[in-house]
Order: C-alpha cells, then sequence, then structure tokens
C-alpha cells in the first residue's frame, strides 16, 4: 500500500489543491474524522471548519466552507464552497466579516425580526467562515 | 429636398447613438470575458459533484428512496426561467421566452418562478401563476443568490406543491452563438454517465448514514446546477449584448455613410443653384 494519496479541492473558483499527502484531517458532518492512505471508500457532507494536510514535515490548513468529500482507494476528491490558502487568507477582511457577522446574529438576539430563515444561515456561514479563516491563519504562522 | 442643416444634425445624432452603441459593446465585451472566465472555473467543480453523485448512486439501492428521486407522475410543472433585466440584447430574451411556451405542455398545470425583468413582465402580462419572481440578477450571481432559488425549488418540490421542476436558461457556446435550453431538475433521475469514467466499483461508506449524505449531496448537486447555470446564463446575456451592439454600431456607420452621401450632393446641388443664380444675374446686368 502506498504511503501517500491523492488529494483535490475544488471549488466553484477553481481547482484550489491537488497533490500526493499523507493524511487528511477534515470538518465532517458528524465530527472530525481523519484520513489516511488505505481509507475504506467514503462519502460524507463537510461543515465549515478546517482542513488540516500533511505531508512530510509539511503542515497545511486549509479554512473550509460546507460541501463534501469522497475517498475512494486513490483518491481523495473534497468539493466544497470554499477554500482558502494560506496566502489567500485576508485577516483583516475575516475580522471584519466576524464582527459583522456577529452583530447580525445579535440583532437577531432570539426574536425573528425582519431576518429571513437564509439570511440567518447566511450570517451564521459567514461567522464560521471568519472564525475558520482566523484560525486558519494563526496555526499557518506559527 | 431636406435642407443641409437637417442632414447634419441628423448624421450628429447617428454619431452619437453610435458612440453609445460602440461603448455598450466595450463594457458587454468585459463582463462577458468575466463571466466566461467564472463559468470556466466553476466548471471541474460541478463536473466533480455530478461525477460522485454518479459513482455513488451506480452502487447504492438507497439512493432512489430519497424524497427527491419521488417521482409521482402529477402534472404540476414548475419552470424556473432564467431571463435578463436589461433590453438590448438581440434575441437574447425572446428566445428563452419562445422556448419556455414550445415546452408548456398543454395538460400541465403551470407555474413559474422567473428571474429578468424581461420574462417577470411578459408572463405575468400573459396571466401565468408566478410563484416568486427575482430581479436586479447580479452580474456576476454569487453561491448565495443561487442557493436562496435552490432552496425554494427544492422545498417546493419536498412540500409536494409541485410535481416536477424544469429550468430554462441560456446555453453560452461561444460569444457569437448561444442557445436557449430545457433541462429537467426535479425529480432527480439516475445520472447519465459522466465522460472519461473508469468503471469503479466502491462499497461507499456512508458517514453517518445515507440519507444524512444525500441530505447534503443532492441539494448541493442541484444549487451547483442553477449556479453553472447562472453563470452561463450571464455569459450568454453579454455575449448578446455585444453582438447586438456590434451590429447596431455597424448599421450606424451605413447610416452615416448614406446620409454623408445625401448631404454632399444636397451641398453640391446648393452650389449649383447659386453658380447658377450669380450666372443668371451677371446675364441680367448685361
Amino acid at each position: 500500500m502506498s504511503s501517500t494519496i491523492k488529494l483535490e479541492i475544488v471549488t466553484p473558483a477553481g481547482k484550489k489543491y491537488s497533490g500526493e499527502i499523507e493524511y487528511l484531517r477534515v470538518p465532517a458532518m458528524d465530527g472530525e474524522i481523519g484520513i489516511l492512505p488505505g481509507h475504506t471508500p467514503l462519502v460524507t457532507g463537510l461543515k465549515i471548519g478546517l482542513l488540516e494536510i500533511k505531508k512530510g514535515t509539511e503542515r497545511l490548513v486549509i479554512p473550509i466552507s460546507e460541501g463534501f468529500i469522497e475517498v475512494t482507494p486513490g483518491n481523495i476528491n473534497v468539493v466544497v464552497r470554499t477554500a482558502e490558502l494560506p496566502e489567500e487568507i485576508d485577516v483583516e477582511r475575516a475580522r471584519r466579516a466576524k464582527e459583522r457577522a456577529e452583530k447580525r446574529l445579535n440583532g437577531l438576539n432570539g426574536e425573528e425580526v425582519g431576518l429571513e430563515y437564509i439570511d440567518y444561515v447566511r450570517a451564521r456561514a459567514a461567522l464560521e467562515r471568519a472564525l475558520a479563516r482566523l484560525k486558519a491563519a494563526e496555526t499557518n504562522g506559527r | 429636398m431636406e435642407s443641409m442643416r437637417d442632414i447634419k444634425r441628423r448624421i450628429n445624432s447617428v454619431r452619437n447613438t453610435q458612440k453609445i452603441t460602440n461603448a455598450m459593446k466595450m463594457v458587454a465585451a468585459a463582463r462577458l470575458r468575466r463571466a466566461q472566465e467564472l463559468a470556466e472555473k466553476a466548471r471541474p467543480f460541478f463536473n466533480k459533484t455530478r461525477e460522485i453523485l454518479y459513482n455513488v448512486s451506480l452502487y447504492t439501492k438507497d439512493f432512489i428512496e430519497h424524497p427527491l428521486f419521488y417521482d409521482s407522475g402529477g402534472k404540476r410543472h414548475l419552470y424556473l426561467v432564467i431571463n435578463s433585466d436589461r433590453g438590448l440584447c438581440g434575441s437574447y430574451n425572446i428566445n428563452v421566452i419562445e422556448k419556455a411556451r414550445s415546452s408548456f405542455q398543454p395538460d400541465e398545470e403551470i407555474s413559474l418562478i422567473v428571474l429578468g425583468r424581461n420574462a417577470r413582465d411578459y408572463f405575468r402580462k400573459m396571466d401565468y401563476n408566478i410563484i416568486s419572481e427575482y430581479i436586479n440578477i447580479p452580474d456576476y450571481p454569487d453561491y448565495w443568490f443561487a442557493r436562496r432559488i435552490a432552496d425554494e425549488l427544492i422545498s417546493l418540490f419536498r412540500e409536494r406543491m409541485v410535481d416536477r421542476v424544469s429550468l430554462i436558461y441560456t446555453h453560452f457556446n461561444s460569444p457569437i452563438s448561444q442557445t436557449a435550453k430545457v433541462i429537467p431538475l426535479l425529480p432527480l433521475t439516475v445520472l447519465d454517465k459522466p465522460e472519461e469514467e473508469e468503471k469503479k466499483n466502491y462499497d461507499y461508506l456512508y458517514e453517518p448514514s445515507p440519507d444524512a449524505v444525500f441530505d447534503v449531496l443532492l441539494p448541493s448537486y442541484i444549487n451547483n446546477i442553477l449556479y453553472s447555470a447562472l453563470l452561463e446564463a450571464k455569459a450568454s446575456e453579454f455575449g448578446a449584448v455585444m453582438t447586438a451592439m456590434d451590429s447596431a454600431t455597424e448599421n450606424a456607420e451605413d447610416l452615416i455613410g448614406e446620409l454623408t452621401l445625401r448631404y454632399n450632393r444636397a451641398r453640391q446641388s446648393a452650389i449649383t443653384t447659386e453658380i447658377a443664380e450669380i450666372v443668371g444675374g451677371a446675364e441680367a446686368l448685361k
């Protein structure tokens, strides 16, 4: 069994990552899962969070949005709405997005005033995404 | 006989219009490039989703039992029509409307979700049942725009308010050629085999359960189709605007040519008249 597996991350903005890796950790629907080469074929949904790649001594953390993952014997396909490589993360922007989303959610405060359900989902998603980005930037920066 | 001043005025007016159509053409060309780029970038994403869904559908029998696959056989057909907010785009809008009208079956109970002011005005005037409308579509629609519509479609379908859903949009072949297309969205059917796909036989594990996975996978599939269709439609719209404005600019050029000819003739005849008058005057003095 080979000790690496090919990983591809695709988003609507194009292919974000493609390469051989040794270990992958993703935020799956029902908890984090780790994938090593030789993992059994798997399909599951992904939540907003951090995806972690290990390859030799390299460690890369990528914030992702919701989507899904398919694991086959030779390949891992991650299909998500957004994924940002370290150099693409704009910390300042993420911080602002976090504040904005918090404000919007706080304005809601239990009562469903004016906000449609999708707006709520969207604000939630924005907040989670911003948090994931900030965390990724912090981790990669170390 | 028009006076020289009238002709001159018309030439100027046509020239001004030409400047506008030319500018619109350039703007459309720039937007087209961006829209096309987005559509191309989104393609692998869409193909991958489709590929995964295909692999999964091949080896999972539970799949067919998911509510989004449920074919009630009913006749309440919801059409989602993607059109534009603006005119001046040649036959772009009318092609979509024609396509829609020709796909409506007489025995169906038709309802519509319309995107774009043009289609809305038309179908409203014709007294169709419009469930919802989206106008002022952004030039480069984002994920959330598609998501809003996808959510609406899916919930209408799941609540059995409609029996089937089709999408009518314009497929972008090239900047000068676009085709209006109808694609069935719901109920989902087992997909056609994607191209260049070798036979795989995996017994997939579903975390936490097949149903939970399909609940994520299927709506995103619909969403991805919608998102790509929106991008394609936008690219087509810009292509149509560009072509229309290009021929408008050319027509203006022709018109200017013809008017210039007329202007020169008028000038010539004015000169001739003047000479004749002078000669006549000189004769009279003798």
